[in-house]
């Protein structure tokens, strides 16, 4: 089985060619096997962000390789990158960023709308499929504004999934959330990892969770530190 | 969801839906910016029409003369001195010269109307013990009730013209004590003499021009003025009004004749047009532009509130070019309710303007255009300026960096 994340020597710079030229990231080398659940961890300024923007395609390395569930997107256009990133990636953020004008059951939607530009049922159902798996089918028609943040956050989970990516990407999905609603947000991911065999990459603070997942990676000052067992 | 609307139209219809305090203050502001560019084209358009009807009604746009007799000097070998002064010529009635041919030539222009010849002299109308001085005009009927609407002003008898017939003014009808039917005698300077008959009495709203403007046959008009076969004057109207200066000095050039158009003779009039017509563009366009800068302005406002969700939708694969028709939407929708709203508020105000803005005899001060096209073309207009206006703000928000946006 194809790997859903390769990456090859991964540097990132930013200010090139200039005298406040700063690298980053120091040849990162990752991989990760579809149905992998991976934690990355490190101090603040390590670099895990950037990391995670190039993981998700928003943003390009200075140099090294990266593939995407089997598709190299090193050299790839701007315009494939962004289809890629559509297609193969679903993102959770700290802060849900739901988008406010829209309800909860449209929000899941939105992915799908967004790549095949038009409304069908199909989408409609497969949306509230997905309401329904992270427990939400009631709170459908509300809108992002109308529920709570633990809420908020397992809608984003639903919506990173409409696509059925074949990696989810996690940046501190739960740092925002009470003890309880983190909790469930975690236990959701790992459940819908299980059970579906998505892949998630999540950067967290929290070591307690980190223990739980498959793997840790540790990043410090740009370099993976240890490798995990 | 609209399943039928495509995914820029629903967000854009959200966005400008959730912002609704910002939607509703711009779309008051474009909705009034439109309706003061409707109200006041209308009124403008109306006015000049009236203004150029009154006028152009009831004198030809260029008038062709003979040139005016001037003083020669006998001899001009060296050495001769001319005398310190040189008196004027006096200007006799003269015929144009070879006016037939000129009359052909002018009327074969595809830029003119109508050609009529004219001879025009003054002479003394008596009647019993009253006699008045009058000016004469000798005219063509077919032609020149085209250019000066004389049947339009007829309120007793009928415009005809037969040899020995007479169409005079209310006030030179009252006061020569005479009623249609009624014979007057003519004489003119030159020493003719006839009589003519009353066929029709005319108003023309001018005391001046009722007392002493007098229409007669061309042939009875050259007869009493001494001036078989000839005319005074041509006077020609043209399709483009505004153009009778060019094709004046255009015929000035080819002709024998002094060519003088509307242009010339009323110059202060035309100021006063064209001045009215650029104060009306500029009011225009500076309306025009303030609505732009508020829509501009709301929808800059709108991409910064939203950079977080232009992020995240960036991040969930949306296209650039997606972003930025989402936001040119938001302007051109703004544009088109904002001008419906406005052409409503236009169309309302020149309502009331018929309904109280009358003269103290209850007819209006002059017809308004209410011309639909005027609406289209304020809402095409409108629209355009919507998307011209969102054109920044779009732009700014397909090239946000998404992960700055997200980062905010």
């Amino acid at each position: 089985m194809a790997d859903v994340l390769a990456l090859e020597r991964i540097c990132k710079s930013y200010n090139v060619g200039t005298p406040v030229e700063t690298e980053v990231l120091h040849g990162i080398d990752l991989t990760m096997r579809a149905g992998d659940f991976v934690a990355i961890m490190g101090p603040s300024g390590s670099g895990k962000s950037t990391l995670l923007n190039i993981v998700g395609l928003l943003d390009r390395p200075t140099s090294g390789r990266l593939a995407i569930a089997g598709v190299d997107a090193t050299d790839l256009p701007d315009a494939e990158i962004t289809r890629l990133r559509g297609h193969a990636i679903g993102f959770v953020f700290q802060y849900h960023h739901l988008i406010s004008a829209f309800t909860a059951l449209e929000n899941v939607m939105m992915p799908m709308l967004v790549d095949r530009g038009r409304a069908t049922a199909a989408m409609e159902q497969r949306a509230a499929d997905l309401l329904a798996l992270v427990g939400l089918s009631r709170w459908k028609d509300n809108k992002a504004t109308a529920m709570s943040g633990g809420q908020q956050q397992r809608v984003a989970i639903a919506r990173a999934l409409a696509m059925n990516p074949a990696l989810v990407l996690a940046d501190e999905p739960t740092g925002n959330l009470d003890t309880a609603s983190a909790e469930a947000a975690f236990a959701l991911m790992r459940r819908i990892n299980r059970e579906q065999a998505t892949s998630f990459l999540l950067v967290t603070h929290n070591l307690e969770l980190a223990r739980r997942c498959d793997r840790i990676v540790e990043v410090v000052d740009g370099r993976i530190a240890a490798p995990a067992p | 969801m609209k399943r039928w609307l495509p995914f820029e139209w629903i967000a854009a219809l959200r966005f400008l839906a959730e912002g609704r305090l910002q939607t509703g203050f711009i779309l008051v502001g474009i909705a009034i910016g439109v309706g003061v560019i409707v109200f006041m084209s209308a009124l403008l358009v109306g006015l000049q029409a009236n203004f150029v009807r009154r006028v152009l009604t009831s004198q030809p746009h260029i008038q062709l003369l003979p040139p005016e007799a001037v003083a020669r000097s006998l001899r001009t070998e060296p050495g001769v001195i001319e005398a310190a002064t040189v008196q004027r010529p006096t200007q006799r009635v003269l015929s144009v010269d070879q006016w037939q041919m000129i009359r052909t030539e002018v009327a074969a222009r595809p830029d003119v109307a109508v050609v009529a010849p004219t001879a025009t002299g003054s002479a003394l109308a008596v009647r019993g013990d009253a006699s008045r001085s009058i000016g004469m005009s000798g005219v063509e009927p077919a032609t020149y009730f085209s250019i000066v609407r004389v049947p339009d002003f007829i309120v007793a008898g009928e415009p005809r013209l037969d040899s020995d017939d007479i169409l005079v003014g209310t006030e030179l009808a009252k006061d020569l004590g005479a009623a249609v039917g009624d014979k007057i005698s003519v004489g003119a300077a030159a020493g003719g003499r006839r009589i003519l008959t009353i066929r029709g009495i005319f108003d023309m709203g001018n005391k001046g021009v009722n007392e002493r403007t007098t229409f007669v046959a061309l042939r009875t008009a050259q007869s009493l003025l001494n001036l078989i076969g000839g005319v005074t004057t041509i006077d020609v109207t043209v399709r483009d009004i505004y153009a009778a200066e060019t094709i004046a000095q255009d015929i000035g050039r080819i002709a024998p004749v002094e060519a003088a158009s509307w242009i010339g003779t009323n110059a202060q009039f035309f100021t006063a047009v064209r001045a009215q017509q650029l104060s009306n563009t500029l009011i225009r366009l500076f309306v025009g532009l303030s609505v732009a800068f508020g829509i501009a302005a709301v929808l800059v406002v709108s991409v910064i509130q939203r950079s977080k969700e232009i992020g995240i939708l960036r991040a969930m694969g949306t296209r650039r070019g997606q972003i930025l028709r989402i936001f040119l939407l938001q302007g051109a929708v703004l544009g088109f309710l904002g001008s419906l709203v406005g052409s409503s508020l236009g169309a309302g105000a020149l309502l009331a303007w018929h309904a109280y803005a009358r003269l103290p005899d209850g007819t209006e001060f002059f017809p308004i255009s209410f011309d639909p096209a005027l609406f289209v073309i304020a809402t095409l207009v409108a629209t355009l300026t919507g998307v011209a206006a969102a054109a920044a703000p779009a732009l700014r928000a397909a090239n946000m960096d998404p992960v700055e946006a997200i980062r905010g």
